[in-house]
């Protein structure tokens, strides 16, 4: 009986020269003529209910055969109008609007809010309070990297790093727990100050998340980075220049990985972030595997200042002795007059800004988180702006994504590190 | 509050005082001098078309300039050596509400210069339009798009003005200002009325990108979004294939 043999004009495995570079691309283009299959274009619906979309996202997408030729992203599936529900609450009753945009990151968001808020009003917190900030931002930043190395193997076709990802993600939700009463929505912070000060045993919590978690970093690592499945998927996909990434307005580490330096912890440093010794990682060619890089090496920087916050950590009051600005104690407001009264004019009035406006942003997780508030001399803001860095971060995804193929689309996607809470708002 | 020292109750009456000095409202007016050297560079080279300007929350400078002119004011901040505001920040927009006049705000970064300015540029209600920077950044496409949705600033020369984050098809206006109200304009029965009687396939239709397609080769970056789709038609009824109507 005849047989004959069928094979594959590309191979499937991607070839690696010495040092695990990559050789041949699985999509180097077929060697054979192409057949005459006509020009039309076919339309691709992805989302908005779609796993890989990483939320409601829903990208159009005009595909020519596999290749797309144009997306265009529709959002606004989850706008809840937090900006015009801040014009009708006092600045602290703000402070749980917040952490429902980033969930991924949402102490990130607590303190962004509070401190552009502290610095229109001129207060100054504690150093307890500004240590223990730090400490907050820097373990949510590890937390949403977390989120996003594990969807982001399960995209590229890994299953296993998502398991081990949120084996280290639930230590730091019972951390969020033990400090906020809440997983997710922690609303741990006010103006002037925190929620209450840390938890007995809290810091001992986070010093032994931070000592666990290299060695699972440095698992999920080995099983990636050297993965010929994992750089035939990221590398050269995605790529943009860096002149391109600074004019689409990209930050974070989608900025940092074409190559540009630019972190507002170390540019425009707030909290004494200057005086950490950490380092900021930036890739050389810009593709999705050069995101990926930053990003591992972003959570390992991560450890290094929260190792310094934990060793640095100030006694003293947590919030701020000023009975404008915080809420008495219980005991004070049962058995001192004035307590009563600086407790009532609080809650009833809340605490005015003065007219002005005031532009802050910090280093979120998932780039520049901007906050831009207006006051009016009264107790609630005309205008509450927040700058998402995924909103703009996606308005790129057309640039990036054309001409790289449907598969290549999803990875992308993956590779920006988008969160829809904050960009539908 | 319990040790028995003398309490001031000054502030009951006069209402909370900010901590820190600088956010006093003197330190407001024009004429204090602005900690941005970029300021007295555009004051130098745009003259009469910067209008004031001003420092906010301390440190952060201010100016308010010709809306007019907006495209060459950002423009040269943008590319003079001297200035490299490369990065665009932010761009919103705030409605003061009680007829005032809207401001759009333009918040820059430069990134090699590690500097800071706000600009500001203020549109009356009544002529709420200016020129789109999507030139100078890209990244001013959908922020554009936000405000223009939320607040109806039309940006001339938008290659793609739509509303972005609340549906096309959005009837009561554009929330963020401050005469919507908060539940929006249309009753609650109006509204759970339009949701009920909404066709989904208004939304799944996908031929805003058969549209669009044409839109960048057959009409120039002035039109609006409106006429962006008849010409595209148009375009389209002149090759023959008549498939995009």
């Amino acid at each position: 009986m005849a047989t004959k043999t069928l094979e594959y004009g590309v191979s499937r495995t991607p070839e690696m020269g010495p040092g695990g570079v990559l050789v041949a691309s699985p999509t180097d283009p077929f060697d054979a003529p192409e057949p005459e299959l006509g020009s039309e274009t076919m339309l691709v619906n992805v989302g908005p209910q779609h796993p890989a979309t990483h939320g409601v996202l829903r990208l159009v997408v005009e595909l020519d055969g596999e290749t797309v030729v144009k997306v265009v992203p529709r959002i606004g599936y989850l706008h809840s109008s937090f900006e015009k529900l801040g014009e009708y609450r006092s600045w602290n009753q703000i402070v749980p609007l917040t952490d429902r945009m980033d969930y991924l990151a949402p102490l990130i968001y607590n303190c962004a809010y509070v401190m552009a808020v502290e610095k229109l009003m001129g207060i100054e917190v504690t150093d307890r309070c500004r240590v223990t900030r730090v400490i907050c931002m820097e373990m949510d930043r590890i937390f949403s990297h977390l989120l996003w190395l594990g969807t982001w193997s399960i995209d590229v076709g890994a299953f296993t790093p998502f398991l081990y990802a949120f084996q280290q993600r639930e230590k730091v939700y019972k951390l969020h727990e033990a400090l906020t009463g809440a997983r997710i929505t922690t609303s741990a912070t006010r103006i002037g100050g925190m929620m209450a000060d840390l938890p007995e045993g809290w810091t001992r919590g986070v010093r032994d998340f931070v000592n666990h978690l290299p060695a699972t970093l440095d698992e999920i690592d080995g099983l990636l980075k050297h993965n010929a499945i994992h750089i035939g998927r990221a590398q050269g996909i995605g790529a943009i220049s860096a002149e391109e990434a600074v004019n689409h307005g990209l930050t974070g580490a989608n900025l940092r990985a074409s190559g540009i330096p630019y972190d507002v912890r170390k540019d425009r440093p707030y909290y004494g972030y200057d005086n950490y010794d950490f380092e900021v990682p930036i890739g050389c060619h810009g593709d999705c595997y050069d995101r990926y890089l930053v990003r591992m090496e972003e959570m390992r920087q991560s450890i290094r200042i929260l190792h310094q916050a934990l060793d640095g950590l100030p006694g003293g009051p947590m919030d701020l002795d000023d009975p404008r600005v915080t809420l008495p104690s219980k005991t004070d407001c049962m058995s001192d007059m004035e307590s009563m009264i600086h407790h009532f004019k609080l809650v009833t009035e809340g605490i005015p800004a003065p007219a002005e406006d005031c532009w802050f942003s910090v280093e979120g997780s998932k780039g520049e988180l901007g906050m831009y508030v207006v006051g009016d001399g009264g107790p609630k803001p005309v205008r509450w702006r927040i700058r998402p860095p995924s909103f703009v971060n996606l308005s790129a995804i057309p640039a990036l994504a054309e001409g790289h193929l449907m598969a290549d689309l999803i990875v992308i996607n993956a590779s920006l590190d988008i969160v829809l809470g904050e960009i539908d708002r | 509050m319990t040790d028995g020292s003398p309490v001031d109750f000054g502030w009951v009456a006069e209402g909370v005082r900010p901590t820190a000095e600088a956010a006093s409202p003197s330190a407001a007016e024009e004429g204090v001098p602005p900690g941005n050297p970029s300021v007295t560079a555009l004051r130098e080279h745009f003259l009469g078309d910067i209008f004031r300007n001003e420092v906010c929350a301390g440190d952060q400078d201010v100016v308010y300039v010709n809306p007019g002119r907006i495209v060459e004011i950002l423009g040269w901040l943008h590319r003079e050596p001297d200035q490299q505001y490369d990065h665009l920040a932010d761009l919103t927009a705030v409605d003061y509400g009680g007829g005032k006049p809207l401001e759009v705000v333009y918040q820059l970064w430069s990134i090699p210069r590690r500097s800071a300015l706000r600009v500001k540029c203020e549109l009356p209600l009544s002529g709420l339009e200016i020129e789109t920077v999507t030139g100078i950044w890209k990244g001013a496409d959908w922020l554009e798009r936000e405000v223009y949705d939320l607040f109806g600033v039309r940006f001339r020369g938008h290659p793609d003005l739509r509303r972005i984050l609340m549906p096309e098809n959005y009837a009561e206006g554009h929330p963020l200002r401050k005469d919507f109200p908060m539940r929006g304009r249309f009753s609650r029965a109006e509204q759970t009325r339009r949701a009920l009687t909404q066709d989904p396939e208004d939304d799944y239709i996908p031929g805003e990108i058969a549209e669009r397609v044409p839109q960048t080769a057959a009409a120039g970056p002035t039109a609006t979004s409106g006429d962006v789709v008849g010409a595209a038609r148009e375009a389209a009824a002149a090759d023959g294939g008549g498939e995009v109507s």
